[in-house]
């Protein structure tokens, strides 16, 4: 591929978690490598494996067996926002920042690019679902990271408030050009936003698609609605086109 | 607005009880439905602590037994504080210290006194053993329950963002489990009173509680009633004294509170 060292490169990544002397492996032997600047998807069904792969990237957890090398600063948005609740709104954005004015005014510029100037000090308590994210999401952006992680970052926001967001991130990631990994269960969000999808299936990737739709992208379109329901028959879901698959266990 | 004038009328709504029974209190001295001499009128009670405090130095019997309780208390606190921490924060702590605690929980501090009258003789320091004693258990539970309950998310989100080790623990475990450790702090002040009463009933030479005794043998109950109702008083500062540092420490739970 191309010339540029990978910020992340996994090789045959294994992870196991034995419970009740079963042994289940959430991730078999799996390799992927993302490039700078590159934002990926990654999809699949509940227990596939997603947040584990992400929790691996993350540090929180290690591999059992196989190589795992993440090049730079790392950060993520959860699920939750995850907020220190007795820290103020730039405190939490300034979160494992060195003490100081640059840390303070570096909080101050992540909280004006996702459009929460003026929360500064704020009690987390107080902010809506929405704003507690895009807190999340400032924390994580404030790092300059080399890779940023989101897991399933939008699942808990309402409709209107996921649609902000994603357009939030995209303009973002493509302003700051971290490498970006995002788990998600959201076919359309993953179209949406990234360069290349994969479908995690029983610990292995079952599929990866390249996307070369223009940003912003319109929803919809048939290229859109092609790789829409490419991706959807390998999730197991039939769509109205009406292919006639097994849904997989 | 509207919520200054609720949390206006919250505040005197404490007060209906407290206003309640002294009413109730001043009616039952004030007719003759018990013999004389049982029950002082608030009134008398304010002239009986006058006179204390002409002829038995009051104050400085009070400040005696304030600085009994507050070194006492210290102690206690200061020793379950550090004993939660370490139960808190790590399995090994807990195994090794939690189930010695409960079973010296289960021993009570006041059948303890004899032992510490032979031990320590009847000066201050067994009267601050027995309210460090008595104290340091709920500063215990509370911290230790308070730092183990921090939410595990958020705990593992500020490591991913490289807060560990000590910075954790000023940072996020210690500010998300004080509204605990102050509930353990509180208990333990008024348990610290509960003790003092106990504690200067071993020959005290000064005190409220030296106060007490020698009005008992005297048998002037007026006196007694007004040392009683100074270890009330205690009570009521003690509580209000949390109230203040909780409402000063715990502003980012201002209006989360489910009430």
């Amino acid at each position: 591929m191309s010339a540029v060292q990978p910020t992340v490169r996994l090789e045959n990544v294994t992870r196991a978690f034995t419970n009740g002397g079963r042994t289940v492996y959430p991730l078999k032997g799996i390799s992927l490598q993302i490039h700078p600047g590159e934002f990926v998807a990654l999809v699949g069904k509940s227990g596939s494996g997603k947040t584990t792969l992400l929790r691996l990237l993350a540090g929180i957890d290690s591999p059992n067996s196989g190589t795992l090398s993440v090049a730079g600063t790392r950060t993520v948005v959860f699920q939750e926002p995850r907020l220190v609740q007795s820290m103020k709104v730039w405190q939490n954005v300034a979160l494992g920042l060195p003490r100081g004015e640059s840390s303070r005014n570096a909080a101050h510029e992540a909280l004006t690019a996702v459009g929460l100037d003026g929360f500064a000090m704020k009690w987390p308590a107080t902010l809506s679902g929405g704003e507690a994210q895009r807190v999340a999401l400032a924390r994580a952006l404030v790092r300059k990271p080399h890779l940023l992680l989101l897991d399933e970052p939008f699942g808990a926001l309402d409709a209107l408030t996921r649609l902000q967001m994603q357009s939030l991130v995209g303009r973002l990631c493509s302003q700051f050009k971290p490498a970006t990994l995002i788990v998600t269960h959201d076919v359309d969000e993953a179209i949406l936003l990234a360069d290349r999808v994969l479908v995690l299936r029983e610990g292995e990737f079952s599929l990866e698609i390249t996307i070369n739709i223009q940003h912003p992208r319109p929803f919809g379109g048939p290229v859109f609605s092609e790789i829409r329901r490419k991706l959807l028959r390998e999730l197991g879901v039939e769509t109205e086109s009406g292919s006639h698959h097994e849904i997989v266990k | 607005m509207a919520i200054s004038h609720m949390s206006r009328y919250r505040r005197a709504n404490r007060l209906v009880l407290p206003m309640l029974i002294l009413a109730v209190w001043t009616w039952l001295a004030g007719t003759s439905v018990l013999p004389e001499g049982t029950l002082p009128t608030p009134a008398e009670v304010l002239r009986q602590w006058q006179s204390l405090w002409m002829s038995d130095d009051l104050l400085g019997n009070i400040l005696t037994s304030l600085q009994r309780s507050f070194v006492g208390l210290m102690i206690g606190a200061s020793i379950g504080f550090g004993l939660g921490l370490f139960s808190g924060l790590s399995r090994l702590g807990e195994e090794l210290i939690d189930a010695p605690l409960q079973m010296m929980r289960a021993v009570p501090f006041v059948a303890l006194i004899p032992l510490f009258i032979l031990w320590f003789g009847i000066g201050e320091t067994p009267k601050i053993i027995i309210i460090a004693l008595a104290t340091y258990y709920p500063m215990y539970v509370n911290t230790a329950s308070g730092v183990r309950n921090v939410d595990r998310k958020t705990v593992e989100c500020a490591r991913v963002f490289d807060v560990r080790g000590f910075r954790l623990l000023r940072q996020v475990l210690l500010p998300l489990s004080l509204p605990s450790i102050l509930t353990g702090l509180r208990l333990s002040l008024i348990i610290s009173v509960l003790a003092l009463v106990v504690a200067e009933q071993i020959n005290a030479q000064s005190g409220i509680g030296f106060l007490l005794v020698r009005a008992t043998s005297y048998g002037q109950s007026y006196t007694v009633f007004a040392c009683v109702a100074l270890y009330a008083i205690a009570g009521l500062f003690a509580d209000l004294i949390v109230r203040l540092v909780e409402r000063l420490a715990l502003r980012w739970r201002s209006g989360v509170a489910v009430r």
